[in-house]
C-alpha cells in the first residue's frame, strides 16, 4: 500500500482530515530548508509537499514565486532538491512526500530520468503544474515506470471527461484548487466543491485534497467540512520565512483543526 | 480540444488544468470564426479600411546596387500601428467580442504589442490591461503614454527578472483567475494551443499578399524569403504560403545580440535546447537544469528566450533555415536602408534586412529576395540616437 493510502487509512481511523504542508526546497538555502522541513513534520503535518524551484512558475502567486527566486539565487540545483528529499526520507520514513514542479525541469533532465531520480530519492508523488490532463498520458506512464504516483489538479470548472482521465491516470490524491487563479493566501475560499467531490468519487479518482488559499486554521475546518479528505497550505507557511518555531506553531494549529466533528467519521 | 496543436514533437498545451477550459473555448471560437464568412468579411473590412492592407511590395532601388540580386520589401511597416502586429490584434479583438469577453490583457516587452493591443481595445470597446516589465515602463515612457492615450492601463511587472518573459508569466497568472470575462491577447505565434496556429492564420495574409505581388512583378517565385524571428509571428505569417514552394528558401533571422558564443543573445533556435515554456514545447534558452535564461537583443521584439513551436518544427524538418545577426550588423542595416531607400525600419526588421544584404553581396547570379519589413523604426528613435550619436543623447 502506498504511503498516501496508508496515511488516509490511518487518518480515517482517527477521524481526522489530512494536513499537508508545502515548502519550496532550498528556500532560503539548502541548510535552512532541512530545518524547515523537519519543523513541518514536528508541527504534525501528515504529508509534505515540496516545490522544486523553477524560474518561471506561472501557476504560483507572489509568495511562492519569491520562494523559488530565493532558492535559485542561493544557487540551488535540482540535484540539491533530490538530496533534500533523500535526507527527509531517511529521517521520516512514513511521511508521504510529493513534488510540485514545472514541466521544463522534466524536459531538461529527461522525463524518465527525472521521475526515476525523484523516486530514488524517496518521493511518493509528483504534480507538474503546467501539465494538464490533455498532456498527461506520457507523464503518467513515466511516473508509473519509476514507481511514482502522478498527482493531478481538479477545479470546480473541470468537466466530467477530464475527471475521468484524472481517475484513470493519477494516484496518491487529487489536488483540488479552492478557487480560480494562482497559489496564494486569500481571505475567503469559494467552497463550491460538492459537485466536484461527487464527480471525483463517482469516477473513482484519488481522494480530494484542497489547496490554493488555505491560510488559517478556521479555513482548514471549513474545508474539511465541505467534504475534502485533506488540505494543503503553502503560501501561509512559506510567508513565515526561516522561522522554524513559528512554522511548528502554525502547522500544529492547522493540524488541530483537522479533527472531524463527531459523526463525521462514518461518512 | 479538437486539435492537439502539435508541429512534429513541438507545440501542445502546457498550462495549469484550470486554464484548459479557457483555451478550449478559444479554440472553438477560432474554428467557428474561420468557417464563418461574416467573420472573414468583417476582418477584411478592418484590414483594408482601418489597417491599410494590402501593404505594398517595394523593390529596393539602391540597397542591392552592384549585386545581381533584387531585394523586395514587404511593407508591414506601413500598416496602421507601425507593424505587422495590427493584423492579428484586430482578428483576436474580433474573436474576443464574439466570445463575449469584456476585457483584454496582454504582455509587452518594449511596448509594441501593448500599443497594438491598446488600439484593439479602444476600437472594440474592451477594457485593456497591459503587463510590462517595470524597467521597460521606466525606459519606454512614450509607449506607455501611447497605450494610456488609447485607454489601456499599464501594469508594471516587478516579479522575476522584470523582462518580457516575466510579463507573459503575469498575464498567464491574471488569466487563470479572469478567463471568464477576459481574453488574453497573446502577442506572438507561441504560447499554448491554439495560439500558435491562430496567430499564424491571422498573420499569413503577409505571405499570401507577398507571394502574389512578387509573382506579378517578377513572373516567378523568389529565391529566398527572409524574416526576423523573436517569438516568430511575422516570420510564420510570411513563410506559411511559401512552405509548399520547395524552391523558395525560407530564412528566419534570430538576434545574435552581442555574439552567439556568449550569453547575450536571443537566438533560441540556434542556441536553445528542447523545453517547455509559456504553454508550449519548443526550443528554449536555458541552463542544464531547465532554468530559463534571460535573452538579450538590441531590439526588444527579438528579446525572448523561447520561440513559436512551428519554427522549431520548420527547423527540425529542414524546410526553413535559421541564422543569427548581431546587434552591430542590424544597426548597420538600419542605417543603410534609411540612407539608400529613405525607409527607416524597426530594429527587429533590420536583422532580416542585414541578412538579405549579405545574401545579395554573396549572390553570383541573378536572384530575388523578399524581406518582411515587419515594422517601422519610429519606436526605435530614442535608442538609435543613443547608439549612433552618443554625444547628442
Amino acid at each position: 500500500m502506498s504511503r498516501y493510502a496508508q496515511m488516509f487509512q490511518r487518518l480515517h481511523q482517527r477521524a481526522e482530515g489530512a494536513f499537508g504542508g508545502f515548502l519550496m526546497l532550498g528556500d532560503p538555502d539548502v541548510a535552512t530548508s532541512v530545518t524547515l522541513l523537519d519543523a513541518v513534520v514536528e508541527g504534525g503535518a501528515d504529508m509534505v509537499e515540496v516545490g522544486i524551484p523553477f524560474s518561471d512558475p506561472v501557476a504560483d502567486g507572489p509568495v511562492i514565486q519569491a520562494a523559488a527566486d530565493r532558492a535559485l539565487r542561493a544557487g540551488v540545483r535540482v540535484d540539491d532538491c533530490f538530496g533534500l528529499i533523500r535526507q527527509f526520507r531517511a529521517k521520516h520514513p512514513a511521511v508521504p512526500v510529493g513534488i510540485l514542479t514545472y514541466a521544463n525541469l522534466l524536459a531538461a533532465r529527461g522525463r524518465d530520468k527525472f521521475m526515476a531520480d525523484a523516486a530514488g530519492a524517496g518521493a511518493d508523488s509528483i504534480l507538474v503544474a503546467d501539465v494538464p490532463s490533455i498532456e498527461a498520458a506520457p507523464y503518467a506512464a513515466a511516473a508509473q515506470a519509476a514507481g511514482l504516483e502522478l498527482v493531478m489538479i481538479a477545479a470546480p470548472n473541470t468537466p466530467e471527461p477530464v475527471i475521468r482521465r484524472i481517475a484513470e491516470l493519477s494516484g496518491g490524491y487529487t489536488y483540488c484548487v479552492a478557487r480560480a487563479g494562482v497559489t496564494g493566501t486569500s481571505a475567503a475560499l469559494a467552497l463550491d466543491h460538492d459537485r466536484l467531490f461527487a464527480m471525483l468519487a463517482e469516477a473513482g479518482a484519488p481522494p480530494p485534497v484542497l489547496g490554493f488559499g488555505i491560510s488559517y486554521p478556521d479555513q482548514v475546518a471549513e474545508a474539511l467540512a465541505s467534504g475534502t479528505a485533506g488540505v494543503i497550505a503553502g503560501s501561509a507557511l512559506v510567508k513565515l520565512g526561516a522561522d522554524a518555531r513559528a512554522l511548528v506553531q502554525l502547522v500544529s494549529a492547522m493540524k488541530r483543526a483537522t479533527a472531524l466533528p463527531n459523526g463525521e467519521r462514518e461518512r | 480540444m479538437k486539435h492537439d496543436g502539435r508541429f512534429g514533437r513541438y507545440g501542445g498545451c502546457f498550462v495549469p488544468e484550470i486554464l484548459v477550459p479557457a483555451l478550449e473555448q478559444l479554440e472553438a471560437a477560432f474554428l467557428e470564426a474561420e468557417a464563418d464568412p461574416a467573420f472573414a468579411a468583417e476582418l477584411e473590412e478592418l484590414l483594408t479600411t482601418y489597417a491599410g492592407r494590402p501593404t505594398p511590395l517595394t523593390r529596393c532601388r539602391n540597397l542591392a546596387a552592384g549585386t545581381p540580386a533584387r531585394i523586395y520589401l514587404k511593407r508591414e511597416d506601413l500598416l496602421h500601428g507601425g507593424a505587422h502586429k495590427t493584423n492579428q490584434v484586430l482578428a483576436q479583438g474580433l474573436l474576443a467580442k464574439r466570445m463575449g469577453k469584456r476585457r483584454l490583457i496582454a504582455e509587452t516587452g518594449a511596448g509594441q504589442h501593448g500599443v497594438a493591443t491598446a488600439l484593439a481595445g479602444a476600437l472594440f470597446g474592451l477594457e485593456t490591461q497591459i503587463y510590462m516589465g517595470a524597467d521597460d515602463v521606466a525606459r519606454q515612457q512614450l509607449n506607455v503614454f501611447r497605450m494610456e492615450l488609447m485607454g489601456a492601463k499599464v501594469i508594471p511587472v516587478t516579479a522575476g527578472g522584470r523582462t518580457l518573459k516575466d510579463s507573459v508569466n503575469e498575464a498567464l497568472r491574471d488569466w487563470t483567475a479572469s478567463f471568464a470575462d477576459t481574453h488574453y491577447l497573446l502577442g506572438t505565434a507561441a504560447g499554448p494551443h491554439p495560439f500558435p496556429t491562430m496567430v499564424r492564420q491571422f498573420q499569413r495574409v503577409i505571405g499570401k499578399e507577398a507571394r502574389a505581388q512578387v509573382l506579378a512583378v517578377e513572373g516567378r517565385l523568389p529565391d529566398a524569403v527572409v524574416a526576423c524571428v523573436g517569438g516568430g509571428s511575422n516570420a510564420i505569417g510570411m513563410f506559411s504560403d511559401f512552405v509548399p514552394d520547395e524552391g523558395v528558401r525560407l530564412i528566419g533571422v534570430e538576434a545574435a545580440g552581442k555574439g552567439l558564443n556568449g550569453h547575450e543573445h536571443g537566438a533560441t533556435i540556434l542556441r536553445g535546447s528542447h523545453g517547455i515554456l509559456h504553454g508550449t514545447e519548443t526550443l528554449v534558452l536555458q541552463d542544464s537544469d531547465g532554468q530559463v535564461s534571460d535573452s538579450w537583443s538590441i531590439s526588444a521584439g527579438l528579446d525572448y528566450p523561447a520561440v513559436g513551436p512551428e519554427h522549431a518544427w520548420l527547423k527540425e524538418s529542414g524546410r526553413a533555415e535559421y541564422v543569427g545577426v548581431e546587434d552591430d550588423d542590424a544597426l548597420a542595416a538600419f542605417q543603410a536602408l534609411a540612407r539608400s531607400e529613405g525607409i527607416i525600419p524597426a530594429f527587429e526588421s533590420a536583422h532580416a534586412l542585414a541578412h538579405a544584404m549579405k545574401l545579395a553581396q554573396e549572390a553570383t547570379e541573378e536572384s530575388v529576395i523578399v524581406v518582411n519589413l515587419s515594422g517601422r523604426g519610429d519606436k526605435d528613435m530614442a535608442q538609435a540616437v543613443k547608439l549612433l550619436q552618443p554625444e547628442a543623447a
